[in-house]
């Protein structure tokens, strides 16, 4: 690997208040990019794929680094808390499992103590390995604009590879995730070029729950990575699941069908229908781990 | 271009310098500073010979602006020994030679160091996952998880 260019001129500011980044934003648009973590914002302009005449810091911004549970509403992660942090929390651990393991399969541990929580969101990777847990926990973003906050979806924050719904002037401060159903399982299976370190080829998140108003008994929810615009769900396929009593054939039936709703491109890192027949895979060896952790519990 | 004063504590010297706001904490530490054993590879956060520790986690200093850190304490390779006494896993790596080209040794040594505080006895699985960030060219990788294994056994990181 050759030795890159230095980063490119910019000027560093720290945001003091939300007013100041509105104000930027609204000043000098384009011009100005948002930093938190910066582990793909100073690759990405080291190799001349971005620029930006001020790179804002957000990470001292009241709040951007706090993680605050309540048992009743769930748990909400600032933007600028890093991913070790997510994966040794103590809350996160206990309630929100698969979002540390999901945080634990990003990079390397050192990478992991700059990058956030925020910076994968707001990244819009479609290999976002946060993105799969934090879709099946049904995360909601917290965006901060001049017109005040509002909440969002997840599913309807991502809108292309690479692109978000946040409006002109808006960041994100926070993610909200609402506390799984009781006895909720999770697990996020992630496949890259190597055990560890690599960024997902295919990327599974199964979160299954006791649920006795479906015949299934149990209910799952699906995120997948890496094999469409955006990461996704497939609540085709978590239905099926819901409506028959389960067993192994059911859940490859699944699997098929979420290997079916699939899209990935062929990229550097694999063929398309490799991908495919990942999801395949990946589905059923995360469902079938998160159905026998249920039934021995 | 606009510069920046700012103070690093780095290992345990406190030192003034001036930085515009595009130098890698990297770039500070061996151009500015002279601090030439944290080395430049990628520059990208995959190869780890960057490696420094910032308030005692380590961190790819090819991927964090010295502007940011302003009144933190970095640790270097240099900051390890003490008055010429290699520490235990310096030891370690050095007797088992764990050390070939020497590249990536100063950037394992600061994973390894932290990995030792967090976890002072690592299975194996443990030291490889600590060491992902860490590529080498030359070990196979084999030696450097037994030094560190050693060390964890002759007193951890101090």
């Amino acid at each position: 690997m050759l030795a890159r260019p230095g980063l490119p001129d910019f000027e560093y500011m720290k945001a003091e208040s939300a007013q100041d980044v509105f104000h930027l934003l609204k000043e000098k648009g384009n011009e100005v990019k948002l930093l938190l973590g910066g582990t793909d914002l100073f690759v990405q302009m080291r190799d001349r794929n971005e620029s930006a005449g001020i790179l804002l810091d957000l990470k001292y911004l009241p709040g951007m680094k706090d993680i605050s549970y309540d048992k009743k509403t769930g748990i909400n992660i600032g933007a600028a808390v890093t991913l070790n942090q997510i994966s040794a929390h103590p809350d996160v651990k206990k309630h929100f499992q698969i979002l540390s393991q999901a945080a634990n399969t990003v990079g390397n541990y050192q990478l992991r103590n700059r990058a956030t929580l925020g910076g994968n969101i707001c990244n819009a990777s479609p290999s976002a390995d946060m993105a799969p847990a934090a879709l099946v926990l049904e995360g909601e973003v917290s965006l901060s604009g001049p017109d005040g906050e509002r909440m969002l979806a997840l599913d309807q924050f991502w809108v292309g590879p690479g692109k978000t719904a946040l409006k002109e002037c808006e960041f994100l401060t926070a993610v909200h995730f609402p506390n799984p159903p009781s006895g909720a399982v999770g697990r996020y299976l992630k496949l890259g070029r190597s055990k560890m370190g690599d960024l997902a080829i295919v990327g599974v998140a199964v979160l299954g729950y006791p649920d006795p108003e479906v015949p299934a008994g149990i209910r799952f929810r699906i995120g997948i990575n890496s094999t469409a615009p955006t990461a996704y769900r497939v609540p085709q396929v978590e239905e099926l699941l819901a409506q028959a009593p389960l067993n192994d054939e059911l859940l490859r039936q699944a699997s098929e069908e979420a290997m079916k709703i699939s899209a990935p491109i062929e990229d550097v890192r694999a063929t398309a229908l490799y991908q495919k027949k990942m999801v395949n895979n990946l589905t059923f060896k995360g469902l079938k781990e998160v159905w026998s952790q249920l039934i021995n519990s | 271009m606009v510069t920046h004063t700012i103070s690093l504590i780095i290992n345990g010297t406190e030192e003034q310098l001036q930085v515009p706001s595009n130098m890698t904490l990297l770039h500070a530490l061996r151009d500015k500073l002279g601090f030439t054993g944290t080395k430049n590879g990628c520059e990208a956060g995959e190869c780890g010979a960057c490696t420094v520790l910032v308030d005692g986690e380590p961190m790819n200093s090819c991927l964090v602006l010295a502007v940011e850190l302003n009144g933190r304490e970095i640790t270097t390779v240099e900051g390890l020994a003490e008055d010429g006494k290699l520490t235990p896993l310096q030891q370690a790596f050095a007797d088992l030679n764990a050390v070939q080209c020497g590249y990536c040794t100063p950037g394992m040594l600061m994973s390894a160091t932290a990995l030792l505080k967090r976890n002072p006895h690592p299975s194996e699985v443990d030291i490889q996952e600590a060491l992902i960030g860490n590529l080498c060219r030359c070990t196979g990788y084999q030696r450097i998880i037994d030094a560190v294994l050693k060390a964890s056994r002759n007193g951890g990181e101090r």
